[in-house]
């Protein structure tokens, strides 16, 4: 019984678009979310990954397709009889009402007793770090502690599936790199599938078991962080997930023997006096440094190959300083990489 | 450098002499009127006002109490006719504001439009218009006709007041309401109407000052009728105890001052 259950899968979606007159913010999605997972929704804005979590949600409905639910089909179902939670982008808190009568709003409109809800409010502040905080009033605090109060209001339904709309976009980097370790082990401690969605691929990477990539309404890729990581399957994926080097035909040709378009991670190629001999299994391009980007714990170098075309090559200064580096302007030099790390990418 | 020292808050805040004359010239043509009304409530001449007034009395306010029975009619009248249009204006005005900013249906705009039309149309279009209508279907003038044409345009302010504070609260509330579970009413009473209240008290009391004060719709459907402006009026033609109109001049400035001064104190709040 429990291991089927587990197969079920927490959101499924089935063919499913959602168009706003001509404008297919979602098209044709079909995707899949584990029960009990940390599951991304990684794209640029406009990307439909948003539309996606409102359809979950209910504050859409899909115009194709069919959205379920741990099995469920659910598209006629209104928000409020979905047993699913939002935390807004901005929040949403009521300004009205004090934190603890804001965390305690879904239980106090399902009519749960007085002492069941004060003891599950305090025991969910608790678990989000601010229980010192309930008399106060939202406006009475931080971005960083507005942000926890509106995780604990969603959280405090114990809801089977958790929505993410882009929660951390306002914090500043600190507190956002913080806030990434603790959702994250806030989610192994509930054990509560969580949906998140995000523009900024170092989270998706930080937090996610899994990780859908969308584009212009649809999903390019989904995978593991490692795999879309390594194994980009689309050239968008290549970008917009890290930075990626697209090789195309002459170049690509020339080191191939084939002229369809691959990707280099930066960091994967090493930059070596011209004319050193290379390993079996490695590559290697000739080239000159136009521009040398120094960014503290890396320098970025972009590198013209002879027979056209640039590649970016991304190097920890490990022995280098600042001087050193960027006196390698206009230097010849030769690019070389191991072959097993470049990617063939499916053709758009 | 002197000038760099200058924020550009200072530079913004300082009017030159002459704006300040001209604002304060403004004012006083503005208030001055009132100013006249407060002092010939005191004159002790009966008929015709001169300036500087003879004397000084208090005794108008007495006549005005105790031997006038005249002035009660119309006042309670006047009242009773401003609550319930401002009643009605509360309704339906609230509800149509959520309506037309909550869901997009086919002529939306065209409601929109219509609601607030009625505070821009003159005041005789509106008041000859509804007496045709009225004699039309054979009704008879009576306290609701009066009512009638004052909720025309007591609606609009309800209306414009909760539509805007509707626009400044974050739908993601709403819609955050319904995710934790709640119902649509139960979302309008938690939720809601906390958000439009003190935008209600406020439409409410503009409405009510509106209503209070209204002469030329009523003057077309009131018939025999008589509210309190509708009495003033009157009395403008009638050559004893003058200072009495004053009186009750003074006393419709207060009742109608005093909540548009609540209401512009609501409406200012900070909505965070």
């Amino acid at each position: 019984m429990d291991k089927s259950s587990n197969l079920i899968p927490a959101v499924r979606f089935e063919n499913v678009s959602r168009h706003f007159g001509e404008v297919k913010a979602v098209d044709d999605v079909s995707l899949e979310i584990h029960d009990g997972e940390f599951f991304s929704m990684l794209g640029p804005s406009g990307s439909g990954k948003t539309t996606c979590l409102r359809l979950i949600a209910g504050f859409e409905q899909p115009n194709l397709g069919s959205i379920f639910l741990h099995g469920a089909r659910v598209n006629e179902l209104p928000p409020y009889a979905r047993d699913v939670n939002t935390v807004f982008q901005d929040y949403a808190l009521f300004p009205h009402m004090s934190v603890e009568e804001n965390v305690g709003y879904g239980l106090m409109v399902k009519k749960v007793a007085k002492a069941e809800r004060t003891r599950r409010v305090q025991e969910t502040l608790e678990l989000v770090r601010l229980p010192q905080m309930a008399k106060r009033k939202p406006s009475q605090l931080s971005g960083g502690q507005r942000q926890r109060i509106a995780l604990a209001r969603a959280l405090v339904n114990r809801p089977r599936v958790l929505l993410l709309d882009e929660p951390l976009g306002a914090l500043d980097l600190k507190l956002r790199q913080e806030m990434q370790i603790e959702l994250k082990e806030i989610q192994k401690q509930v054990g509560i599938t969580f949906v998140f969605v995000t523009h900024d691929q170092e989270e998706a990477l930080t937090m996610s078991d899994r990780i859908a990539v969308f584009n212009a309404g649809r999903v390019e890729q989904i995978g593991a962080p490692a795999e879309i990581y390594e194994h980009p399957q689309t050239a968008f994926v290549a970008g917009f997930v890290g930075t990626s080097n697209l090789v195309h035909s002459q170049v690509a040709q020339k080191l191939t023997g084939s002229n369809e378009t691959f990707s280099i991670r930066p960091e994967k190629i090493r930059m070596v006096e011209p004319g050193t001999q290379v390993q079996n299994g490695w590559t290697a391009l000739d080239g000159a440094v136009r521009e040398v980007v120094y960014l503290g714990m890396l320098t970025r170098y972009i590198v013209a190959i002879e027979g056209g075309g640039e590649l970016t090559v991304v190097r920890q200064n490990l022995d280098e300083t600042s001087m050193d580096v960027l006196r390698a302007r206009g230097k010849r030099v030769q690019l070389t990489w191991q072959r097993t790390f470049d990617r063939v990418l499916d053709q758009a | 450098m002197q000038t760099r020292k200058q924020s550009p808050q200072s530079f913004a805040t300082r009017a030159p002499l002459e704006l300040k004359i001209l604002v304060a010239g403004v004012l006083l043509f503005l208030y001055c009127p009132f100013g006249i009304i407060l002092l010939y409530a005191f004159t002790t001449e009966e008929t015709a006002f001169t300036f500087p007034p003879p004397g000084l009395t208090l005794d108008w306010f007495g006549v005005a109490l105790f031997k006038r029975p005249d002035i009660w009619g119309p006042l309670t009248l006047s009242v009773q006719v401003a609550l319930v249009a401002t009643f009605i204006a509360l309704v339906l005005g609230s509800l149509i504001a959520l309506a037309v900013s909550r869901a997009k249906f086919f002529g939306r705009e065209a409601i929109t439009f219509l609601v607030i039309l009625p505070i821009a149309l003159p005041g005789i279009i509106t008041g000859i218009a509804l007496r045709s209508a009225i004699g039309l279907f054979g009704i008879d003038f009576s306290f609701w006709t009066i009512i009638v044409g004052h909720a025309t345009f007591c609606v609009v302010v309800v209306y414009n007041n909760v539509v805007a504070r509707l626009r400044r609260t974050a739908k993601s509330q709403m819609e955050a309401s319904a995710d934790l579970g709640a119902h649509s009413f139960q979302t309008f009473r938690y939720i809601i109407l906390p958000a439009i209240a003190t935008a209600l008290v406020a439409g409410g009391m503009l409405a009510f000052a509106l209503s209070f004060d209204e002469v030329i719709v009523t003057t077309f459907t009131a018939g025999q009728q008589t509210t309190l402006p509708i009495w003033i009026l009157g009395q403008l033609t009638r050559p004893r105890q003058r200072p009495v109109t004053n009186i009750v001049a003074l006393f419709v400035i207060a009742i109608t001052f005093i909540p548009i001064v609540i209401a512009q104190r609501l409406t200012q709040d900070t909505n965070e």
